[in-house]
């Protein structure tokens, strides 16, 4: 077992999203801390892009502000392996195909394997295109994430079947950012996603309340919260551990409730 | 040509969320089956004749000729469409397909203002709902189209993410079209985005080439010995090249918006300072930093003030079938105005980058030697801006 499956074998998973840099990379790294201190099963860290088109409002701000202070993709490598030292939680990267490509794939995959990342999110790279990264992930065996929404249709078996580390299931249609009800039946397509993988699933995109949590946890193994920590971070600045801490632990007693 | 379905050399794909993809899949599909359908193809002629005005002339620049004592010049007069620019091209195509789909709304990116427009133009047509996305900044500086959009019934949203400019105009009707996909086409205005839209694109301009090709032939009795268009995604300029592709005696040249220069920061000369990469989803040239952020380009056209390329011009340039050069604001701006006087008509100052280089190399070919420009679109909507950038200062 990896870590990152073993992520999700303690009960529903609640995954933390936060973006690198922002107020700055300590920060991030005592977020990232206070996170997996109080629940946070996973922790998906963003390296910031210029112009990322699968964000909402309150994580293309959050880039903005991380890029405006300096932060690279070097940078966030190095805060990975300082984290490493600091932490057992599994740990993702996620980020748009320009920044790997750019930094080199190979190279890329093999500075994240030796920071003792634990996978890839490329939110801009579909099943049909994932061979650009694909082959220099399984070289450093960093699972290369895979995204399936309510709109892949027939496709979704097909991504099911080749999937590594996890699922992550988006939970409608949009861009990420929370959402005052997620109505679309997730039913259909989780019930292909099962016949398809063992993998275990996490549903993201719109979910920030307990609510939320707890009825997207029902239906799958766990749950991703990106926008709503993003904005506490934006609202707290350095004093955002805290604040983060409470959250990740209400959500977390809401997905095991 | 393309090996692999929509791509070129390694250029192209579909790199875009998981939500596009079956949205571009079924595009996909049925762009293939409409292409060849004999009706869907009268419809769209009709239209481009009866409507758009179709075909555009091959106009004879003589005085041009005259005063710079080098190649015959002619200008492929795109500017005299119906909307004022080539654009209009590509979007009756795509909203007539839309229409078929069973869309009922129209989104679109819109630089200059001119795929917008166009845009605006096409939805009003067919009983659509459009809905048109542009960066603040351009909306400022091409507060008239803003207007001309707003008349055809379209609403258009202000961006202000990013630069605020194209780039972030496309990324918000991305994100857009990610929010809603049931009723809605993302009429593209471009030969870039994720395949089929670089393809598609390229086929609904092909029809500038296929004109200049036989007006060529009934003018001079020969192909054209150089054919020069505006690249900023490169929509103009692939239709103009398309069906030369194949002539190697036809030499191709893209103009870039070079903006203060190439070795400037405020530069948008995609394939002379930028490097692969992938975004917007394609693989191209683009315009980044070390690490992949996208820069912060600059030029005085809005319409060619964008980080990236289609990937069939990157394809192009790599095997060296055409050759992409840099035009600056004020070679630009120079020919905008020089051919008003000397021609009496007034380009886009897009199109005035490719009346900028033939500027420049016409002195420097044989009298016998054919240069076809294409005028992309028409100028009246840069005068106040270029007014600006003499020091005066008009009311629109």
């Amino acid at each position: 077992m990896s870590r990152l499956s073993d992520a999700f074998t303690g009960g529903k998973a609640f995954v933390a999203f936060v973006t690198c840099g922002d107020p700055d990379l300590e920060t991030t790294r005592r977020v990232v801390l206070a996170a997996a201190e109080n629940g946070a099963d996973v922790v998906e860290l963003g390296i910031p892009f210029s112009d990322p088109t699968a964000e909402g409002p309150v994580i293309q701000a959050a880039n903005a502000r991380a890029l405006a202070g300096g932060v690279t993709t070097e940078r966030i490598l190095e805060l990975a392996s300082q984290l490493r030292r600091q932490t057992p939680v599994p740990l993702v990267f996620m980020t748009y195909a320009n920044v790997v490509y750019s930094y080199g794939c190979d190279r890329f995959m093999s500075r994240s394997s030796a920071a003792g990342v634990d996978g890839v999110i490329l939110p801009d790279v579909p099943f049909e295109e994932k061979q650009e990264f694909a082959p220099a992930a399984r070289r450093y065996g960093v699972p290369l994430i895979s995204l399936v929404a309510p709109t892949s249709g027939e496709r979704a078996a097909a991504i099911a079947k080749e999937a590594e580390g996890f699922l992550y299931v988006v939970s409608s249609l949009g861009v990420t950012g929370e959402r005052k009800t997620i109505a679309t039946d997730l039913s259909p397509l989780m019930a292909t996603i099962r016949r398809n993988t063992a993998l275990p699933c996490a549903v993201g995109f719109g979910i920030s309340t307990p609510e939320q949590a707890a009825a997207m946890g029902r239906l799958a193994d766990g749950v991703i919260v990106g926008s709503a920590i993003v904005r506490l971070v934006e609202q707290y600045g350095k004093d955002a551990p805290a604040a983060v801490g409470d959250y990740v632990k209400a959500m977390k007693q809401a997905l095991l409730a | 040509m393309q090996p692999e379905k929509g791509r070129f050399g390694s250029h192209g794909g579909q790199f875009i969320p998981e939500t596009l993809m079956n949205a571009v899949q079924q595009l996909e599909a049925a762009y293939e089956s409409y292409k060849n359908d004999p009706a869907f193809v009268r419809e769209l002629t009709e239209l481009l004749q009866n409507y758009a005005g179709r075909p555009s002339p091959l106009y004879f620049a003589e005085r041009l000729t005259r005063r710079l004592g080098g190649a015959k010049i002619y200008l492929k007069r795109e500017d005299l469409n119906h909307t004022g620019s080539h654009k209009i091209n590509n979007v009756l195509g795509q909203a007539l397909l839309a229409k078929k789909m069973g869309k009922t709304r129209l989104i679109a990116e819109t630089g200059a203002g001119q795929h917008g427009v166009a845009t605006a133009t096409a939805a009003a047509y067919m009983g659509m709902e459009c809905v048109v996305f542009m960066g603040e900044v351009d909306a400022r500086r091409q507060a008239l189209n803003v207007y001309r959009m707003k008349l055809l019934g379209a609403t258009v949203v202000p961006v202000t993410t990013g630069t605020a400019t194209l780039k972030d105009a496309v990324s918000e009707a991305m994100r857009e079209w990610t929010r809603r996909i049931d009723d809605t086409h993302y009429c593209l205005g471009s030969v870039m985005g994720p395949h089929p839209f670089p393809m598609m694109v390229r086929d609904f301009q092909a029809v500038i080439s296929a004109e200049i090709r036989e007006q060529a032939l009934a003018a001079e009795g020969r192909l054209p010995d150089v054919v020069l268009a505006c690249v900023g995604g490169g929509s103009n300029a692939m239709g103009s090249f398309y069906h030369f592709i194949e002539e190697p005696s036809v030499r191709l040249i893209g103009c870039e918006a070079a903006g203060r220069g190439i070795d400037a920061p405020e530069t948008a000369a995609t394939v002379n300072t930028g490097r692969p990469g992938i975004f917007h989803g394609m693989k191209s040239y683009f315009c980044q930093d070390e690490f992949g952020q996208i820069a912060p380009v600059y030029s005085i056209s809005a319409g060619l003030d964008y980080p990236g390329v289609g990937p069939e011009h990157a394809y192009l340039h790599d095997i060296g079938r055409a050759e992409y050069v840099p035009v600056t604001d004020d070679e630009a701006v120079e020919a905008f105005e020089l051919l008003s006087r000397v021609e009496g008509i007034i380009p886009a100052i897009e199109s005035a980058h490719a009346v900028a280089y033939a500027l420049r190399l016409a002195p420097t070919l044989p009298p016998e030697n054919v240069m076809v420009v294409t005028l992309s679109g028409r100028g009246d909507k840069d005068c106040a801006a270029i007014a600006r950038y003499r020091g005066e200062d008009i009311d629109e």
